[in-house]
């Protein structure tokens, strides 16, 4: 490498250690406190405090609501992109806007706004209640905030992707006189298909471990309305600080889980990406 | 690919069934909606309620529990939150459901015994083993230097017992004085550098983070914290004078109604005033109505100088407007700074 | 609004747009609106009072200002961080910068506790921060360490695709012509990376400002001064004020708009500029 492009080998090393500092501070340092705080009594005690039956009861409602609102997202997230990434309309950059405001509403303004539709105060509850229905409090309203709040996040990861394969492969496609679906299914899928799996992972981690909103809509029921992480926070107010650690373990490995996905994708996006621009050239 | 898809399938299905089945299956099931402290107190009642109810009528029934701050689970109940009967930390909270819903009637507290009220408890500071701040009384906590921990009022029902005991303290002190008072409240609250937003917060801050000299808190709190954590490490010091803190109990009727659960809610509380239900609060280490069963525990429940609020400051409605609502004195300690 | 602009072969725009269309409005807007509607039931009047009193300003400007800070303190540690894994190589590296995402995939309660117990007077760290007198947790400090923590995933990632995609020859060309390394990076680099550092620091910054569960177990939470504007809303929402609630979440749901349209337009001027060059 010339000169040019880079520092000496004393900056370099400074840089990488401030660079390193910083992340073990921030990053390396809570991951360390979550597992080593879980593990402090020992690995019986860990498992012993995972079968207890609300925490057990609390991970079911957190994978049933992530079962619920990542497909649902998904669909969305496919559909938003093909009509962002592919077509040029009036109108995109307000969508855009729009797509991503969950992301930056501040969770208890998500839970809010369903209380203030589905509460007894608000503008459905009371009809609700007349007709036997209840969503305010009950899973349904968890899996509704989960679905507002991982909404953006299929959608965020495929509307790039898409725009960097093009269009040219769809039209040939279209040309020879394939279908639309047809089109999608052999030629755009495969394209996007680590893109869109990535995104999958990191809605269904963020399902999974949404707190403020859901904490505001749950009603706290242990056994019931308890999600994994409202479970977490129960557990931590009630001296049982091992056993909070324990649970927070498993979102953590979850977290863990899904940047190894990440990576995985990243590395084979390059790899597809790499082949494609050879085959161009 | 197509056999993956298939175990994904059933693993749906046996998820959702598992949960179908479970939780969201009809019988009898009464939700009690309470405050933070009595988690230990209701784990242990509802366990007896059971069998008790099991053996009277043979009929199995479930009691799911949802504990948090008293004023943040009136204002789930308002909103929706569907309780049978619900056990808070003090009787406004109650009269606020009452009174901006249509779920339970105006005169819910009479229709209970003592208020509605089958246990009392009061304000106890918990301080480090030794006492090394040498904290004996009010007086102590307003002292500068000295780091006090105390939820928020305006979220946390514990912590207006506790505001309203420290201010009825100083009534007495200074004769109704009350500029003085307010002036030694604010001093009190000036020591205060974490506000959490409800009790258990505030003893999660001084045990396990240990911070503070000394926590105002739920006598039944302090004695919880000192089993839980240790004996070595906090020990509990009772004011010259305090608060009979009355946290009631009701039936939310209309939801009761609706549910079929009437009968069994309301059988539920009144077993609270039984011999047993009294034996398991007063284990819990709040104060039984039963003055035989207090006698038993009295090594424990040890009698305490208590005033109550309807005698000092005319009862939860006033008491509300004036200290707690925007602009009532608390607030005001807290702008003039 | 949605007319193409051009004519295309392509399949399903009407059925795509559509379809997103109706969903953002069923699970967005029409949520959000209701912070519209429930505030328009107060006289403006009130709602002024009640988003300029001393307490909700206070509240606004611990979390404005924290997590001013915070996305302040990333911009400059993200820079470093993103041209270290941009352009060195160094054992471990991979796992480095896969765990840059960690704070995004973790959730916020454990994140909380975690940092809590971390800075707190008798952890880990916070043992010695309290030492040299640096109250590390239930203080300002503890916000903008908590707010650093959320937002520094946001700054590296949309600094580093930029780092790497900066045309080497063009270094090789300025030093040929006499340039030194910092002045490479000054009249070459920093230009380039510039874009996505306003892009980054507005998108870590509108996470940040809203951010409830990490920041509200190590805050103090005390009226005035270390209760952040989210904890604010629940306080007000938990005395049965709904309008007020509602009023302090409005405000913070316009600025958190503003900031989403400004940083789309930002991304659209950069890429725009970048394809005319």
């Amino acid at each position: 490498m010339s000169l040019a492009r880079t520092e000496s080998p004393l900056i370099r090393r400074i840089l990488i250690g401030i660079a390193l500092f910083y992340l073990i501070l921030f990053i390396f340092m809570p991951l360390f406190i979550v597992f080593s705080t879980a593990l402090e009594k020992g690995v019986s005690y860990y498992f012993n405090s995972l079968k207890d039956p609300d925490t057990i009861a609390s991970i079911q409602l957190t994978l049933i609501t992530a079962l619920i609102a990542v497909p649902l997202n998904l669909v969305f997230g496919v559909a938003a992109s093909w009509a962002i990434a592919k077509f040029d309309f009036r109108g995109k950059n307000i969508l855009l806007t729009l797509i991503d405001v969950p992301l930056s509403v501040s969770p208890v303004i998500s839970g809010l706004i369903f209380v203030l539709l589905f509460g007894l105060q608000g503008i459905f509850g009371p009809w609700l209640r007349d007709h036997g229905w209840r969503i305010i409090f009950t899973p349904s309203a968890i899996i509704l905030a989960t679905i507002f709040v991982t909404f953006p996040m299929v959608a965020r990861e495929l509307i790039p992707v898409m725009k960097a394969q093009g269009n040219d492969e769809e039209e040939a496609a279209i040309t020879l006189g394939a279908n639309g679906w047809k089109t999608f299914w052999y030629i755009t899928l495969p394209n996007i298909k680590w893109g869109l799996l990535y995104g999958v992972i990191l809605c269904n981690a963020r399902a999974m471990g949404e707190f403020g909103a859901v904490s505001v809509v749950s009603g706290h029921i242990q056994g019931f309305t308890n999600t994994l992480p409202l479970q977490i926070e129960m557990l931590y107010n009630d001296y049982s600080f091992t056993a909070a650690f324990a649970a927070a373990s498993l979102l953590a490995f979850l977290a863990l889980f899904t940047l190894v996905i990440k990576s995985l994708v990243e590395y084979r996006f390059r790899a597809e990406l790499k082949a494609v621009r050879k085959g161009a050239h | 690919m197509k056999i993956k898809n298939l175990t994904n399938l059933l693993l749906l299905i046996v998820l959702i069934s598992s949960f179908t089945t479970g939780a969201w299956a009809k019988q009898i099931t009464l939700l009690n909606v309470s405050y933070d402290p009595t988690r230990e107190l209701y784990a242990d009642y509802n366990k007896a309620f059971t069998a008790y109810w099991k053996n009277k009528t043979g009929d199995d029934v479930t009691i799911k529990q949802s504990n948090g701050g008293s004023s943040k689970q009136a204002r789930a109940v308002i909103d929706g939150l569907d309780a049978d009967v619900v056990t808070l930390g003090l009787a406004y909270d109650i009269d606020s459901i009452a009174e901006k819903s249509d779920l339970l009637p105006k005169n819910w507290q009479t229709l209970l015994p003592d208020n509605s009220t089958p246990y009392t408890s009061t304000i106890v500071f918990l301080v480090r083993k030794g006492n090394p701040k040498n904290i004996k009384d009010w007086d102590d906590l307003a002292k500068p230097g000295i780091a006090v921990i105390t939820p928020n009022p305006k979220t946390s029902g514990g912590a207006r017992w506790n505001y309203l005991a420290a201010w009825g303290y100083a009534l007495k002190k200074f004769n109704g004085d009350e500029s003085k008072v307010k002036d030694f409240v604010g001093a009190i609250y000036k020591n205060v550098q974490i506000l959490d937003s409800g009790a258990r917060g505030s003893t999660t801050t001084f045990v396990e983070r240990g911070i503070g000299d000394v926590l105002i808190a739920w006598e039944n709190e302090a004695y919880l914290a000192i089993n839980e954590l240790g004996p070595d490490k906090f020990e509990i010091v009772i004011p010259s004078i305090s608060i009979l803190a009355e946290p009631p109990v009701a039936v939310i009727l209309s939801n009761a109604v609706r549910h079929g659960t009437d009968q069994v809610a309301l059988e539920y509380l009144k077993y609270l005033y039984s011999d047993e239900g009294q034996e398991i609060i007063a284990k819990n280490y709040y104060r039984p109505r039963n003055p035989l069963i207090t006698q038993k525990y009295a090594d424990k429940l040890k009698p305490v100088n208590l005033f109550t609020i309807d005698d000092v400051f005319g009862g939860w409605q006033t008491a509300q407007k004036k200290h707690f609502a925007d602009g009532g004195t608390f607030d005001q300690i807290y702008i003039v700074k | 609004m949605f007319l193409l602009k051009q004519k295309t072969t392509l399949p399903g725009f009407h059925l795509a747009l559509g379809y997103t269309v109706f969903y953002v409005s069923l699970i967005v807007l029409i949520p959000l609106s209701m912070l519209f509607i429930k505030t328009s039931t107060i006289s403006f009047a009130d709602f002024w009072s009640i988003v300029t009193a001393p307490r909700t300003l206070a509240a606004y400007r611990l979390s404005f200002g924290a997590a001013f800070i915070a996305s302040f303190i990333n911009i400059f540690f993200g820079v470093i961080i993103a041209w270290v894994l941009a352009r060195y190589s160094f054992p471990g590296k991979k796992i480095v910068d896969a765990l840059i995402d960690f704070p995004f995939a973790l959730p916020t309660a454990v994140a909380g506790i975690a940092l809590t117990t971390l800075y707190s007077s008798n952890g880990l760290l916070g043992q010695f921060l309290y030492k040299i007198g640096i109250q590390s947790a239930y203080s300002w400090t503890g916000v903008v360490l908590a707010l650093i923590f959320i937002g520094l995933p946001f700054i590296v990632r949309t600094i580093e695709p930029v780092l790497q995609e900066i045309d080497p020859e063009i270094e090789d060309a300025a030093s040929s012509l006499g340039a030194g390394r910092l002045q490479i990076f000054f009249r070459i680099i920093f230009p380039a990376v510039l874009p996505s550092l306003v892009t980054g620091f507005s998108l870590a910054f509108a996470r940040t400002i809203g951010e409830y569960g990490s920041v509200v177990f190590i805050a103090g939470n005390m009226p005035g001064k270390t209760e952040i504007a989210p904890l604010l809303i629940i306080t007000k929402l938990e005395q049965y004020d709904y309008s007020g609630a509602t009023a302090i979440a409005l405000v913070m749901l316009i600025v958190s708009f503003i900031l989403l349209a400004l940083t789309n337009l930002a991304q659209w001027w950069a890429s725009k500029r970048i394809g005319m060059s």
